[in-house]
């Protein structure tokens, strides 16, 4: 790791109110400060690798609301994820890593076929099931709360059913690739239906390749940057393959992670692949006019809870709200710190139920304070979690991803 | 730390709230001040007063030194300790009344600053103190380094609105001092002297607030001056005009460079100087001191002044200041953030020492800062691994503080003296100075336990 980055955290103290660990407990060593600090001290000599530091470390959500809030550009966020990286990277992949990530997770066949707890928590979840699996006592405890965030699955995933191309509606302006991510395909493919539509329906041809395979953001959690870099590179040979202007995608994380390809593989490519990459709202924001004249009324009070993935680590925020504010009769009410973490993170939830649920349970008292009946977010980890949280707490509360509320104003 | 102790002070605060790992002790070696870090024993985290006063009771019967802390963010060393006890008030953190009769705010010192504002401000209330740092903050750590902020000029600092305090002394005996009386000249006048004694006298365990009415209204402006005299010179005629900005902001050019650099907001590179000024008040007053503050800004050769008409564009205003300090510490690893403060008049001439220093120690300090209170904050951009250039920054900032004294100033306006600034304090206040401060804290703690080796 670059000690110049951990040396640029000037420990002015203004990522604490930003971070959400630090909010429930006070802690310096839970917050981005304090583990900048023990990075650097570790780095330093001044402090050795032990399992409480890594315990420490491992309470970061890598949500990187603090990258946000920092002056001086430190992702303390970012840097606790390179630094679990390398250390498990270094360790070795397990038996039951090498299994996941190399045998199961580039190959979405195999993916897709697995068992149930497999399709559930795809993406950055399987970093929790390897270390899940390989200590079998803990096994039980996980696989219930697993089983309590698991919504109907659809009977088959999207990848398998979407045809490959789908033609633009009208006249066409552009060809737009679609990125679907694995646990959009496998659990919320009602949403990515409605991407596909809104995008055929603005004047694109969409592509979407059934041999993509995963981001790679599950390879990176689990210490594996080989297999990261090969996903990257299948993807970017996939998607090369087509005359795309964008490489469009409704899921947070994989948006993040894809426009980072450039960053991972230094080649032409794999830059010029994550240029081309958007997040679904960017796409729909340049056609506001269009699609406003397309929307019909929805009377009904709706608010937005941003996504890490999507507000932090893509510096996306303004696009979802002006998208929402088009709906004629729609009521936007904006959420109290709605670019706080709602405590999914990958699969943080498992591994850390209880700071997880603290964390949900400020969102939804926020949820509740906006008086909304409907939260629309876009990002699977965000939807898992907020439906579950919904359902125990503020059952009158609809769920949607945002491309799910723009297709049903354009239906209505 | 003797683990028999350790256990002692455990059973005040319960497991939970005791830390004596190497690990949590070595993030709380450090504040918000560079170069400086010192491990203490243990870190304690009480729920309450009565934990408070058990606490200071156990800790002086063993003469073990109690240091206060509340978010971290101390910018003089002063929330460090050498191996004692560190005893962090978050969770003393609950707003405890809002008196609309009285106007006034009752708080734990745990609480965030920003917080208050929230609350008062929801009621049509105002709290004015803003330090930089208000979003994370504390109420305790502002009163105890008296902090300032942005709307000084107009609205003073931390000490002008602290009514009563709570205070729990060395030996746990509570003192309680003012409340919410406006008039009160019973015996000698503590709060004033617990306003910013900086750990050293007392902790604080209540904290009463003045509230004023929110302004109703207020105008953001912008101003570019090709001439940084003019600018110095147009702060002076401003107030000169008997109108008392809310807001008087400079930026030099080093920070105008970097802003544009790093944030793209339209500065020119040409300039010398850029100010923010804003006005607030009954929107008739505002209006008319608006127009004086165009028309000297005019008349002072600016080469842009700009008022903004909706409240987006007053955003945009402003950006450019609050971008400062993030555009300055991205260029290098470590920052140096000082807050030499001289009386109004002498703005230009300080800034020409702030030039001259860094020039003859060959070092990068970018100048902004309260230009209306003649509070600058010259950030020297260094590397903490290069010692060469760290040790002409000090030298560099000697001699500033030297002019600042020198001009009638101080060497530290909001920022306190802590450890940072120990050696500069009997240049200020001399032999006598230190003297008078020794004394007092010896009526306080005569066994010198609380936050020990701080400010002289």
């Amino acid at each position: 790791m670059d000690y110049v980055k951990l040396i640029n955290c000037m420990r002015c103290g203004m990522c604490l109110p930003a971070c959400p660990t630090y909010k429930e407990t006070f802690l310096e060593t839970a917050s981005p400060r304090g583990r900048v600090a023990l990075i650097r001290k570790l780095q330093e000599g001044e402090l050795d690798q032990s399992e409480r530091l890594l315990e420490f470390l491992s309470l970061c959500l890598d949500c990187q609301a603090c990258a946000s809030a920092c002056p001086c550009g430190v992702n303390a966020g970012e840097l606790v994820a390179e630094f679990t990286c390398e250390k498990k990277s270094a360790d070795g992949l397990g038996f039951m890593e090498d299994l996941i990530l190399r045998k199961l997770v580039p190959h979405p066949d195999r993916l897709e076929t697995s068992m149930v707890p497999m399709r559930l928590y795809q993406n950055s979840g399987l970093q929790k099931l390897v270390r899940t699996l390989g200590v079998l006592k803990m096994f039980p405890k996980p696989l219930e709360r697993m089983e309590g965030l698991l919504p109907s699955l659809p009977s088959r995933s999207l990848r398998q059913e979407i045809s490959e191309v789908t033609p633009a509606v009208g006249t066409e302006r552009g060809t737009v690739g679609f990125f679907l991510g694995c646990v959009m395909s496998l659990i919320f493919s009602d949403a990515s239906r409605a991407t596909i539509k809104l995008l055929s329906v603005l004047g694109y041809k969409v592509i979407t390749p059934r041999n993509q395979v995963c981001c790679g953001a599950p390879n990176m959690l689990g210490g594996d940057l080989e297999g990261l870099k090969e996903a990257a590179r299948t993807n970017i040979d996939i998607f090369g393959g087509y005359m795309v202007d964008f490489i469009v995608t409704d899921c947070g994380g994989c948006g993040a992670e894809l426009k980072k390809y450039g960053h991972h593989i230094e080649e032409e490519a794999a830059s010029e692949f994550s240029t081309k990459v958007r997040d679904i709202s960017q796409v729909l924001a340049l056609h506001i006019e269009e699609l406003q004249a397309k929307l019909k009324p929805l009377h009904q009070k709706v608010t937005y809870h941003d996504p890490c993935h999507i507000a932090h680590c893509q510096g996306i925020r303004k696009e979802p709200r002006d998208l929402l504010k088009l709906v004629p009769g729609l009521e936007y009410k904006e959420l109290d710190t709605a670019d706080a973490c709602c405590g999914s993170a990958g699969t943080y939830n498992i591994a850390k139920p209880e700071m997880s649920d603290k964390i949900l349970h400020r969102k939804l008292d926020t949820v509740r304070a906006s008086g909304a009946e409907i939260l629309v977010t876009s990002n699977p980890g965000c939807l898992l979690q907020l439906k579950k949280g919904l359902a125990d707490q503020l059952p009158h509360v609809k769920l949607m991803h945002l491309t799910e509320i723009l297709a049903q104003s354009m239906e209505n | 730390m003797n683990p028999s102790f350790t256990q002692e002070l455990a059973s005040i605060v319960g497991q939970q709230y005791i830390l004596t790992d190497r690990e949590s002790l070595a993030v709380y070696g450090y504040d918000s001040t560079p170069e400086i870090e010192s491990l203490p024993g243990a870190v304690l985290l009480p729920g309450s007063t009565d934990e408070v006063v058990r606490i200071m009771k156990l800790c002086h019967e063993a003469g073990v030194t109690v240091t206060p802390r509340g978010s971290g963010t101390n910018l003089s060393g002063g929330s460090l300790s050498a191996g004692g006890v560190v005893v962090q008030t978050s969770r003393l953190n609950r707003l405890l009344e809002i008196d609309e009769e009285n106007l006034t705010a009752t708080v734990e010192p745990g609480l965030i600053t920003s917080t208050l504002h929230r609350e008062v401000e929801s009621r049509g209330l105002f709290y004015p103190p803003d330090p930089g740092s208000m979003n994370i903050s504390t109420m305790g750590g502002n009163v105890a380094e008296n902090s300032g902020g942005l709307r000084g000029l107009k609205y003073g600092v931390t000490a002008d609105y602290v009514m009563g305090l709570e205070t729990v002394l060395a030996d746990g005996d509570m003192l309680r001092t003012g409340g919410k009386v406006v008039k009160d000249v019973a015996g000698y006048s503590l709060n004033p002297l617990l306003v910013s004694s900086e750990g050293t006298l007392g902790f604080f365990t209540g904290i009463t607030v003045k509230l004023i009415p929110k302004p109703q209204g207020k105008i953001t402006m912008l101003a570019h001056f090709p001439v940084l005299q003019d600018a110095a010179l147009a702060v002076s005629a401003i107030i000169a005009a008997k109108v008392i900005p809310a807001t008087l902001e400079f930026l030099d050019k080093v920070t105008i460079k970097c802003v544009e650099d790093y944030a793209h907001v339209g500065l020119p590179l040409d300039v010398d100087a850029v100010l923010l000024i804003e006005v607030d008040g009954h929107p008739v007053v505002i209006a008319e001191e608006a127009a004086a503050v165009a028309e000297i800004c005019k008349k002072h050769r600016s080469s842009f002044f700009q008022t903004a008409q909706t409240a987006a564009e007053a955003l945009k205003l402003t950006e450019a200041r609050r971008t400062a300090l993030s555009a300055l510490a991205r260029l290098k690893p470590t920052t140096i953030l000082e807050d030499a403060t001289v009386p109004r008049s002498c703005i230009a001439a300080m800034l020409k020492v702030i030039q001259d220093s860094a020039q003859k120690y060959n070092v990068v300090i970018g100048t902004f800062g309260h230009a209306g209170d003649g509070n600058l904050h010259p950030t020297c951009l260094t590397d903490e691994r290069d010692h060469d250039e760290i040790k002409r920054a000090h030298a560099a900032f000697e001699e500033i503080f030297d002019a600042a004294i020198a001009m009638g100033g101080t060497i530290t306006g909001e920022h306190g003296v802590g450890l940072a600034k120990k050696k500069y304090l009997p240049k200020l206040v001399g032999e006598t100075g230190i003297r008078v401060m020794r004394g007092i804290k010896q009526a306080f703690d005569p066994k010198g336990i609380l936050n020990p080796g701080k400010i002289f």
